[in-house]
């Protein structure tokens, strides 16, 4: 296993790679103005897991995937799948910072009518591959694409985002079974540790710890990151691309998240699966979240 | 206790054949059909959760081994990974008992499949009453499941003939579907009827003047026996076979139900959720005063056994159906 540490001083290694983490921090930060602006119009949501992803959203979108903005459906795409539905406020945010949903029909989010159901579905939202929502499910259909685009000579490479708490599904084990066994190199797990779930927190709710070595001896290359890391991130993909894919090996980025990150009026809230955010703090919570990333960008 | 003194007793089987002794078969249509089927469509392809053997998937993965995946024991996986596939344009068909299928890997065909209302073919084994291990394996409410998932076609076929004739036709078809397969040596029936497997369709296989029959799957042949069995007491039967449950084919249903003969719904399924009461609430739909009769397993947890002692016990035999026909008539 390589340690964060090490990832994070090579992750930062050249200009090339400064403008690389450069943009995907930019993506990163927008994705997070993008999501307290979509939970500004409900008044509440799933705010704090997409200021928590936010990271790991940017390092997929403008760093690792193939697509086309303007063709959600290329066939020689990259496919990202959605797992963790109630994610979708974040991912609706990457989906208008890559340019493949108008940054305008955000504000739609959670209406009536609207592209952009709370929980995402394939069938409302370009760019949305899968109807997740019903936990446990993306890791599965994650193997079949996988190997029905490897069966048909595509180069393509299937991502699935997964959080700590699917890791109690059974099904995420039988998948994680069934990549290893059908050597799977061309796909890439991402699992959210928020250490968060809906009852509380997730060493109360149900343990999964040591999940690090679940994933090793399940026979995919693990790599543990601090999630809100960008440099960690794109270390770990390129790690994951070296060590894993050229060998047929599925590979998954444990991520180390927090909750509401980038946010400290969030960050320092009693942790809440569905946090409840007041009418006049969400102008604070963007001047905090600006104030942050501009200081950042200072240093 | 079995001891050196007593009577072989018949014993229950996971796999046993419903076909009677002498009766014509076709060996693993299914398997056979999907073959052919994926010679003329490269799309196609096939998965199990360790139960190749068992569902006739094992043909197809001798035929196309690269276009078969092996998944091992976990339905969960085997249904979201052939949503999977179907993402990615093939056309999956996956098989496992019919009773893994509906009963836990429900969520996945839901959400997964249907709802997204892609080309996944559920192929289920051991539908109904056709094993004699018990509730663990008899999928007695497998289609009162999986009624109720939207986008989702349901096909009861009766014999070989149809499940040869079915199976290019669900590949060719849109959404999701389920098959309820008769697997290994399994009857052909309706070649001897003016008959062709059409998705969504309803046929008359025989006109009668006193009795309707509405059947589906291997009750379409119980029904067709019994029918025979019934002319000898003077009882002019006809028979109507439906084998697709969803969508039904209300119209042809309909037009044979709104006469004055004794109309008889006969299905391998419980009597809740399945064929009777889609018959039921299509009458009721249209109007219709009509009484339906129900040939159907009762809505209990049934008995361990072998199949034939089954069969007889909840009213699917041939006798029993003639026997419940003759009753009605006074």
């Amino acid at each position: 296993m390589v340690s964060t540490q090490e990832i994070t001083t090579r992750g930062k290694a050249s200009d090339v790679e400064a403008e690389r983490l450069a943009r995907v921090e930019g993506a990163a930060y927008r994705i997070r103005r993008h999501a307290l602006n979509m939970g500004e119009v409900q008044g509440q949501g799933y705010v704090g897991q997409a200021l928590g992803a936010a990271d790991m959203l940017a390092a997929v979108y403008a760093d690792q995937l193939r697509f086309r903005a303007d063709d959600p459906e290329w066939e020689d795409r990259d496919r990202f799948l959605l797992s963790t539905g109630h994610y979708a406020i974040g991912h609706y945010a990457a989906l208008a910072e890559a340019g493949i949903i108008p940054v305008k029909e955000l504000e739609t989010y959670g209406s009536d009518d609207s592209r952009l159901p709370m929980s995402g579905m394939s069938t409302y939202t370009p760019g949305m591959e899968i109807s997740g929502g019903s936990l446990g499910h993306g890791l599965s259909i994650a193997v079949g694409a996988a190997l029905g685009l490897r069966y048909q000579g595509s180069g393509s490479r299937v991502y699935n985002f997964l959080s700590d708490g699917e890791l109690d599904e059974g099904s995420t084990w039988e998948a994680a079974m069934g990549a290893h066994h059908h050597h799977l190199g061309n796909l890439t797990a991402m699992v959210d540790i928020n250490a968060l779930q809906a009852d509380g927190k997730t060493d109360t709710v149900l343990r999964t710890e040591p999940v690090t070595e679940k994933w090793q001896a399940f026979g995919w290359y693990a790599q543990r990151v601090n999630g809100n890391d960008v440099g960690a991130l794109l270390a770990a993909f390129d790690n994951a691309a070296a060590q894993a894919a050229a060998v047929g090996r599925p590979s998954v980025i444990l991520c180390d998240t927090k909750v509401g990150r980038g946010v400290p009026l969030l960050e320092d809230r009693e942790k809440a699966h569905f946090m409840r955010i007041e009418e006049h703090e969400w102008q604070l919570c963007r001047e905090q979240l600006t104030a942050g990333f501009e200081g950042k960008a200072a240093r | 206790m079995s001891t050196a003194t007593t009577p072989k007793l018949k014993t229950s089987a996971m796999i046993a054949s419903f076909a009677d002794p002498g009766q014509k078969t076709a060996s693993a249509p299914f398997g056979h059909a999907l073959v052919k089927a994926a010679q003329e469509n490269d799309k196609i392809v096939g998965l199990t959760a360790d139960l190749g053997k068992y569902t006739d998937m094992h043909i197809f993965a001798q035929a196309f081994p690269e276009r078969f995946f092996q998944m091992g024991m976990a339905e969960q996986l085997l249904f979201g990974a052939a949503a999977g596939l179907a993402e990615t344009g093939l056309v999956p068909f996956a098989s496992t008992y019919s009773v893994f299928a509906a009963r836990r890997a429900y969520d996945f065909l839901c959400l997964d499949a249907a709802e997204p209302n892609l080309n996944v073919n559920i192929v289920g084994g051991l539908p109904g009453l056709t094993t004699g291990y018990g509730p663990s394996h008899q999928a007695t409410e497998d289609m009162a499941i999986f009624r109720g998932m939207p986008n989702l076609t349901i096909v009861d076929p009766c014999d070989s003939l149809d499940i040869e004739q079915a199976v290019p036709q669900l590949a060719a078809s849109t959404g999701p579907t389920y098959l309820r397969l008769l697997r290994g040596n399994v009857p052909t029936v309706l070649d001897e009827y003016d008959y062709t497997f059409e998705l969504g369709k309803a046929k008359v296989l025989r006109g009668g003047r006193d009795v309707v029959f509405i059947s589906s799957g291997l009750m379409t042949m119980r029904a067709l026996q019994a029918a025979e069995a019934l002319a000898a007491h003077h009882v002019d039967v006809a028979v109507v076979h439906a084998p697709t449950i969803k969508p039904f084919d209300a119209a042809t249903v309909l037009a044979e139900l709104n006469t004055d003969r004794l109309a008889v719904t006969l299905e391998n399924h419980s009597v809740v959720g399945g064929l009777f009461e889609t018959v039921a609430s299509a009458v009721v739909t249209a109007g219709l005063g009509k009484r339906v009769v129900p040939v159907a397993l009762p809505d209990e947890f049934l008995d361990a056994g072998a199949l034939p002692t089954l069969h007889e016990r909840y009213g699917l035999s041939v006798q029993r159906v003639v026997a419940k026909v003759l009753a009605e008539l006074g």
